[in-house]
This record gives structure tokens, sequence and C-alpha cells, in this order.
């Protein structure tokens, strides 16, 4: 639980300082235009490597997870919103973890 | 010269007041949209056994999703605080670029404190609304803007993390896969519209899939293994992808 706590201070503390730290210091615009699409793409890559294959193990069975994923997959195809997609993707994994068992 | 300054200030208050009133009702449908995505933070973080006061204490002092989605799921698989902390610190590196354009547009009288308290504010969505701002962004508008959407953020935590402990055991089973289908939702439909992102993304999935099962490669840590193929993709794309627009 301590360490929870601890968890939760660094994890503000990371997320306070890169919204911080430019308001206060940079009055210029990055003249990098390399950094510049360096942090434009971080959100892409940081989503995708967390997660694949991460995903194949969240259910405790790989058969469930991937038909879940697929439907998740599909579902945000068709620009569904956020909880829509954890929803539906939740559900596919509780029926087909209901009718194998 | 005295009285001049007084009606000067007296009206910069009234001017401060118009300036949140308008950014809170920009904030609202920002809210709205808070609280279903914070109502599934809630619920997966208590289905992953974080209590219910600790998933809101996350949303009120990170107030971000995809950074706590990622550091809560660490702290629930166990990771080391280095880990968490690199792994949420990298995702939100992207806040340096929206703090950044938004510095360029301050209002020049606004003072340190406030340039403190208004960055605390700063998510993908009040960025892209203050961005689109025509005017110069002041500190009573931004307060304005944030005080709905941070409400709305605790609030739906609050709920997720109520309604989740109701929930039968095999439904809290399956909702395992929520954060990652949440990940999906996010990345997909920036996808469909940018290949370079979509590119960016699928070479991000193949480093972290050769981290996980290539023999050697694999006895690094998953932690680890995101902040290497997150910085490694970032970098491939800035050299393939260079982005004119930003």
């Amino acid at each position: 639980m301590q360490k929870t706590i601890i968890a939760v201070i660094l994890m503000a503390a990371v997320t306070y300082i890169p919204r911080v730290l430019p308001m206060i210091f940079v009055k210029e615009r990055l003249k990098s235009r390399f950094l510049r699409s360096f942090l434009y793409y971080v959100p892409f890559a940081a989503l995708g490597a967390m997660t694949f294959p991460a995903i194949l193990y969240s259910t405790g069975d790989m058969a469930s997870a991937v038909i879940g994923m697929a439907v998740a997959l599909i579902l945000a195809l068709f620009e569904r919103g956020l909880l829509e997609v954890a929803v539906g993707s939740i559900v596919t994994v509780y029926l087909i973890q209901l009718f194998v068992h | 010269m005295k009285s001049a300054i007084v009606s000067r200030s007296d009206n910069a208050y009234s001017h401060q007041l118009d300036d949140f009133s308008y950014g809170l009702k920009q904030g609202i449908p920002i809210a709205l949209g808070y609280i279903p995505v914070s109502f599934t933070f809630g619920l997966m973080a208590v289905s992953g056994g974080i209590p219910g006061w600790i998933a809101i204490l996350i949303s009120l002092t990170n107030l971000t999703s995809a950074g706590q989605f990622a550091g809560t799921s660490l702290i629930i698989s166990g990771k080391s605080l280095l880990e968490i902390t690199l792994t949420t610190f990298v995702i939100n590196i992207r806040y340096i670029l929206m703090s950044l354009s938004l510095s360029q547009r301050i209002a020049p009288e606004t003072s340190l404190l406030e340039r403190c308290i208004m960055s605390f504010g700063i998510t993908d969505e009040t960025f892209a609304v203050a961005s689109l701002e025509r005017r110069d962004i002041s500190f009573a508008y931004m307060l304005g803007l944030i005080f709905c959407p941070y409400l709305g953020w605790a609030l739906g935590t609050a709920m997720g993390s109520a309604i989740c402990s109701v929930l039968p055991a095999g439904i809290q089973n399956s909702m395992g896969i929520a954060l990652y289908a949440m990940f999906i939702a996010l990345i997909v439909p920036s996808s469909k519209k940018s290949g370079a992102n979509m590119i960016i993304a699928l070479v991000a999935i193949a480093i972290s899939s050769l981290f996980t099962w290539a023999p050697f490669l694999k006895q690094i840590s998953a932690g680890w293994s995101i902040i290497i193929a997150t910085i490694a993709a970032c970098f491939i794309g800035a050299i393939l992808f260079p982005r004119e627009d930003l």
C-alpha cells in the first residue's frame, strides 16, 4: 500500500513536470523539426507498445483475449467511444469464458 | 493617476469574470466526455485490486488518460517504481509539446504562480479547445475551462470504483481486457486518419513483441520494453515521417 501511494505521487510528478516546465521557461518555438516530430509520435508509439502483446495475457486465456481484441479493433475502426469499445470487448470475453467453462 | 489604476483593476476584475464563465461553458462538453472514460478507469483500477480512494486520488492528482491508465496497470502488475515512473513520464512527454504551444499564447500579464496552476489542467482536450481560441489565453479563462473536466474526471472515477465492487466475479475477470480495449479505441481512429501514425504504432508493437517473445530479449521486463519500443518507434517516425505542421 505504501509503495502504491509512492507510485501515485511519482506518477503525479512526472505528469505535472512536462506540463509546467515549458510554460515557465520556454517563450519560443522549438527549432528542431526532428524533436517536434519525435514528441508528436509518442502517444501512438506508447499506446501501441503497451497494448500488444500485453492484451493477449489480460484475460487468463489467449483465445478469449484474441477474440476480445478483434471486437475492440472492429468497434474502434467504426470510431465508437472509449467506453463502448471497452464494454464491447469485456462482454465478448465474458461470454466466451462462460461458453468454454 | 491613482483613480485610473483603480478603475483599470475594476475593469480587469469584470474581464476575469467574463473569461472564467466563458471557459466554464467551454469545459462542460469536455467534462461530459470525461465521465465515461474515468468511469472505465475507476472500474479497471478497482477490478485490478486498487482501493477506490486510491483510484480517485490518482484521478485528482494526475488528470490524464493514457498516462494514469498505464501507470495504474503497471502498479496492478507489481512493476518497480522506476518502471512505473519512467513509463508514465514517456507517455506524458507529449504534454511538453502542448505546454510549449500554449506558452506562446498566454496573456503577457500572467504571473508565474498562475502559469503553474493553469498548466496542471493541460490535457489533450483542454489543449485542443484552448489552442483554438483566437484571443490570448488568460488565467481566468483557463481556470474556467479546467473546472468542469476536473470534477467530471474525479466523479466518473468514483462512480466506476463504486460500481465495480458490486459486479459478479466472472465479469470482473473479463474486465482485464478493458484497459487494452481503451488503448485500441485511442489508437485506431488516429491511425485511420494518418498512415504515419499507424506505421509508428505498428513499429512499436513489433518491437514490444520482440521483447516479449524473442530469445534473450525476453529477459527484459515489460515496463522497460515499452519505454525502449516507444523511443525507438518515435525516433524512426521522426526520421521517416517528419512533421511540418506542428
